[in-house]
């Protein structure tokens, strides 16, 4: 996962690199909580955009920190996932909380 | 002609990082019928739910074997996932949207529900105790024009 945080905005893109399942959510999860709390951005993105598989473990991920983000003042939303991973999303209901955003390529 | 009939078996070690592994051979093994990407998709996300509750609701934190033995009968492709871990108690429960043992490991209680959504038909087995047995059930009607997920199919019989 990468991050970065743009200050003015108060935003903090989280942009996801690698599959998302049991395995790998874990190292996901520390690290997305890291840079929530240190940053408390208004808005979190997470960028589905290299993310070719996600799994139930990546609802749980996503309200976690959802969660999170809401205590602490902000929001969070999803960008560029594919038709599979929506309509895992989909299903889960998560869709009625979470709003799915555009976002351009972001330079770096 | 797709109505050739198969079966392969695979067995490995309860450990999170065999997952992938496990979704996509199985993938590789059901190209053969020529899925849609789609199908192939929810074939994949359906594999890794069952395999991912035999490690962490099976067998926890002890190691065991997860078992997977697939079918192809005809256009029906037949997964079964199977540990010999701790068992559901009640399993129509575990079946209901949402429904978690696990809610502080952020488990959201979707992964019945997605197996059932995404394959045709699902049949859980379960003895406390002894396992559990999940065998899932797709048909996937022969569509030729999907050649990218040929990539791994072989027609050499
Ligand atoms: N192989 C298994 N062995 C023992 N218990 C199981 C097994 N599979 C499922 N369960 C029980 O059924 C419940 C529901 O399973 P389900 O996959 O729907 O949700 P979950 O695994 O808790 O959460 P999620 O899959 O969304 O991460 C689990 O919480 C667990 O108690
Ligand atoms: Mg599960």
């Amino acid at each position: 996962m990468e991050s970065k945080y743009y200050n003015e905005e108060k935003l903090l893109i989280l942009k996801l690199t690698e599959e998302i399942d049991e395995c790998t959510v874990q190292k996901i999860r520390r690290k997305a909580d890291y840079e929530i709390e240190r940053y408390m951005p208004r808005k979190v993105i997470f960028d589905f955009n290299s993310v070719t598989f996600m799994d139930s473990a990546g609802i749980g991920l996503i309200i976690g920190r959802y969660r999170i983000a809401n205590m602490l003042g902000g929001t969070v939303e999803i960008a560029n996932v594919t038709d599979s991973i929506k309509k895992v999303l989909e299903l889960s209901g998560l869709l009625k909380i979470i709003k799915i955003t555009e976002l351009e390529e972001m330079a770096g | 002609m797709n109505n050739l009939n198969n079966e392969m078996k695979l067995e490995f070690l309860s450990k999170s990082s065999n997952e992938a592994f496990a979704r996509i051979t199985v993938a590789a093994f059901a190209a053969q019928l020529d899925p849609t990407i789609e199908e192939l998709a929810d074939i994949k996300t359906a594999v890794s739910e069952a395999v991912t509750n035999a490690i962490i609701h099976g067998y926890e934190e002890k190691k065991g074997i997860v078992k997977i033995r697939c079918q192809i009968i005809n256009e029906e492709l037949i997964i079964e996932i199977s540990d010999n871990g701790q068992g559901i108690e009640n399993i129509e429960l575990a079946k209901q949207p949402l429904y978690t043992t696990k809610p502080n490991l952020e488990r959201s209680g979707m992964g019945f529900t997605i197996m059932e959504s995404f394959m045709d038909e699902i049949e859980i087995e379960s003895i406390v105790g002894m396992g559990t047995k999940v065998t899932m059930k797709k048909t996937i009607k022969n569509n030729s024009e999907t050649e990218d997920a040929l990539q791994f199919a072989t027609s050499c019989d």
